[in-house]
């Protein structure tokens, strides 16, 4: 399909600055900076960017313990978020999430469910109210490949289908659950295929290729958008770093991380739009140059930020 | 009014004020069904249609969920489960979910939800038989209601469906009052009466059952009837039971206990579940705390035993607290 140019640079920049946001986090965790955990999201940066370039502000994403890159995606601003994670007022929740519940409704991102397979059926419902209320938007549900194992994906995915909600089910594949091999926990190869379990329709996308991913969800969502019912999208793909902060791969074989470590989706989106002729060398390091401007300003707001007072941990419970 | 009439009633009145408003469950609008396991929703569909009263799979995690999020969306879902046994099903998106995710996002989300369960034991066996208040008036986020009158049950659904948190709505299976094929052995006749006029019932607001002056016995659903019995019998030797019903957990009316037991100095607390982690003794700790001047005598819980609910009748009804259980209690403290 054609994808306009400027769709197919919002798709790099935005890939970049997800990267180097994850980096920035790691350095800044790693010097005791910053509170909290992170499940951390290099190598990944196509799917949630290629998904969120087919959605409207008013769509809404349900996330995962690993949201950053998906609340960035989604438009959840680097000041929020970066303030969210030094655990400040001005963070994207105030300082009551944290990591792992990353997201901010006024840009479509809900606040990240953090429990395997939680957003599944969440974000089944936002696609059920979308459904009622007879709105256009669609709902698109991020889980990984060991949500699939938990019993909540299935309740959803029927009841997606059951009732041809407008949502699309992203499966990202990046073959561990924490430490465990996906071979040690399912008979079948493709999660995809689940999908026919639940009369859906099921497709297997190189998770690494940010247009790949692109064109797949753009079919999806206007199916979804159309009434046609729901699509499970699942993107093979690949964590660069570990599970979690301290994690150090020791359980992943050598081979298969050096092949997939040379499938980075950012250089290999890099050298297609220098190749088309859309980006030019210098633009390129202009884009990292300013990512990295606008993430440096985001830690000096987050830093410059207030902290919340202690008993701000009583608001909230109640509406 | 029978119970299940009053709630039905006040699902149709809220959904023909609020579009937002649907109830979504198993079996709740299949066209010649029961309309739930228990009647509440019968023919409900013919007036609002499959899509607001909406039947799902036997999938009650995933429709728990689902509600989540169309609540989120501004939706404003009943759930229900056929009994409250199945929440356990559910517990991730009750608990984790929906009584988590407006403190998580700093107070930005709502989540505007209802689910409703029968409990109670009738012979089914223990795993339809349980009554499970007490583990969500234990999770901060989550509002509690079990009323025990049809003018109770309108009220509080009514302000239930309106609240903008998710609300566990407990009713019993006994105090129902379903007829025809679903028809409880056992159940108790408790038509009440019912105003033609709107009106709401506040949470966090007691009610006062019967007034008395010797001592207070807080009750809740079915033990509102064993309590009231156990009155009448104790009235004729001399002895007053002011009964209280609560009629929400969360938020629980603390004043009015307070207020009941410095006027009688004496506390029998009298619930359905479990004795040991059950809600009496939250109500008892927080007297022991704050009105620890006003007893005379130490606080005591009638209460069910210890252990599941046994299928024999003569094994259940041994298991299920009855008004002779509170006439025992109270003599315990009575001299």
């Amino acid at each position: 399909m054609a994808i306009p140019k400027e769709k197919l640079v919002w798709m790099y920049e935005k890939m970049v600055e997800i990267r180097k946001f994850e980096e920035r986090i790691h350095y800044l965790f790693l010097q005791g900076q910053m509170p909290g955990t992170i499940h951390l999201y290099p190598g990944q940066e196509a799917v949630a960017t290629g998904v969120c370039a087919n959605l409207n502000k008013d769509d809404v994403i349900a996330s995962t313990h690993r949201p950053h890159g998906h609340a960035l995606a989604k438009g959840v601003s680097l000041r929020s978020a970066m303030a969210e994670l030094f655990a400040k007022t001005t963070g994207c929740c105030k300082a009551k999430g944290g990591s792992m519940h990353m997201g901010d409704m006024d840009v479509g991102a809900i606040p990240a469910i953090a429990i395997v397979g939680g957003g599944i059926p969440v974000a089944t419902g936002a696609a059920l109210a979308f459904k009622m209320k007879r709105t256009k938007q669609v709902a698109v549900s991020f889980f990984g490949d060991g949500a699939a194992n938990e019993g909540a994906f299935h309740e959803a995915l029927n009841m997606g289908a059951i009732w041809s909600l407008p949502i699309v089910y992203v499966c990202e594949n990046n073959l561990y659950g924490a430490s465990t091999h996906v071979s040690k926990v399912m008979k079948i190869k493709d999660i995809a295929i689940r999908a026919s379990s639940y009369g859906m329709e099921g497709k297997v996308v190189d998770g690494n290729d940010v247009i790949s991913v692109y064109e797949a969800v753009h079919e999806a969502v206007s199916k979804a958008r159309d009434g046609k019912g729901p699509t499970l999208v699942e993107c093979k793909t690949y964590r660069r770093g570990g599970h979690s902060r301290t994690d150090g791969n020791i359980y992943r074989d050598k081979e298969e991380e050096k092949e997939w470590l040379a499938k980075d989706p950012i250089p290999r989106m890099k050298e297609y739009l220098i190749g088309k002729g859309i980006l030019t060398e210098a633009q390129g390091k202009e884009i990292e140059e300013k990512k990295e401007m606008e993430i440096d300003d985001a830690v000096e707001f987050a830093k410059s930020s207030p902290s919340p007072k202690p008993e701000d941990a009583l608001e909230d419970v109640f509406a | 009014m029978y119970i299940v009439e009053a709630l039905r009633e006040a699902i149709r009145e809220e959904m023909r004020r609020d579009e937002t408003v649907f109830c979504i469950g198993e079996d709740i609008g299949i066209e010649g069904g029961f309309g739930g396991a228990f009647t509440v929703t019968l023919d409900l569909w013919k007036e609002f249609g499959h899509e607001r009263i909406l039947d799902t799979p036997i999938s009650e995690l995933g429709l728990t969920g689902v509600a989540v999020g169309a609540a989120l969306m501004g939706m404003r879902p009943i759930a229900d489960v056929q009994y409250c046994d199945f929440l356990f099903c559910a517990m991730d998106q009750l608990v984790n979910e929906a009584a988590k995710m407006r403190y998580m996002s700093g107070g930005k989300l709502k989540v505007p939800m209802v689910m409703r369960a029968p409990v109670g034991a009738t012979t089914r066996g223990a795993q339809h038989a349980q009554s499970v208040e007490s583990y969500f008036v234990h999770v901060p986020g989550l509002k509690v209601a079990c009323p025990s009158t049809a003018y109770d049950a309108k009220g509080l659904l009514k302000t239930a469906i309106r609240d903008d948190n998710p609300v566990l709505f407990f009713e019993h299976k006994l105090l129902y009052g379903s007829r025809g094929v679903r028809k409880e052995k056992g159940g108790l006749d408790v038509q009440g009466e019912v105003p033609d006029e709107e009106y709401l019932i506040p949470f966090g607001v007691a009610d006062v059952k019967r007034e008395g002056k010797d001592v207070t016995v807080i009750a809740t659903l079915k033990m509102v009837y064993e309590a009231m019995a156990a009155a009448e019998i104790l009235n004729k030797e001399g002895i007053s039971i002011e009964v209280i019903d609560p009629r929400t957990l969360v938020p629980l009316d603390k004043e009015a206990i307070l207020k009941s037991v410095q006027k009688t100095g004496k506390l029998v607390i009298a619930h359905e579940d479990n004795l040991t982690g059950g809600w009496g003794g939250e109500i008892a700790a927080i007297v022991a705390d704050e009105g620890f001047n006003y007893l005379d005598a130490p606080i005591k819980r009638v209460c069910a035993p210890d252990t599941p609910v046994p299928f024999a009748p003569v094994m259940e009804k041994f298991y299920v607290p009855d008004a002779e259980d509170i006439i025992k209690a109270i003599r315990e403290i009575v001299k």
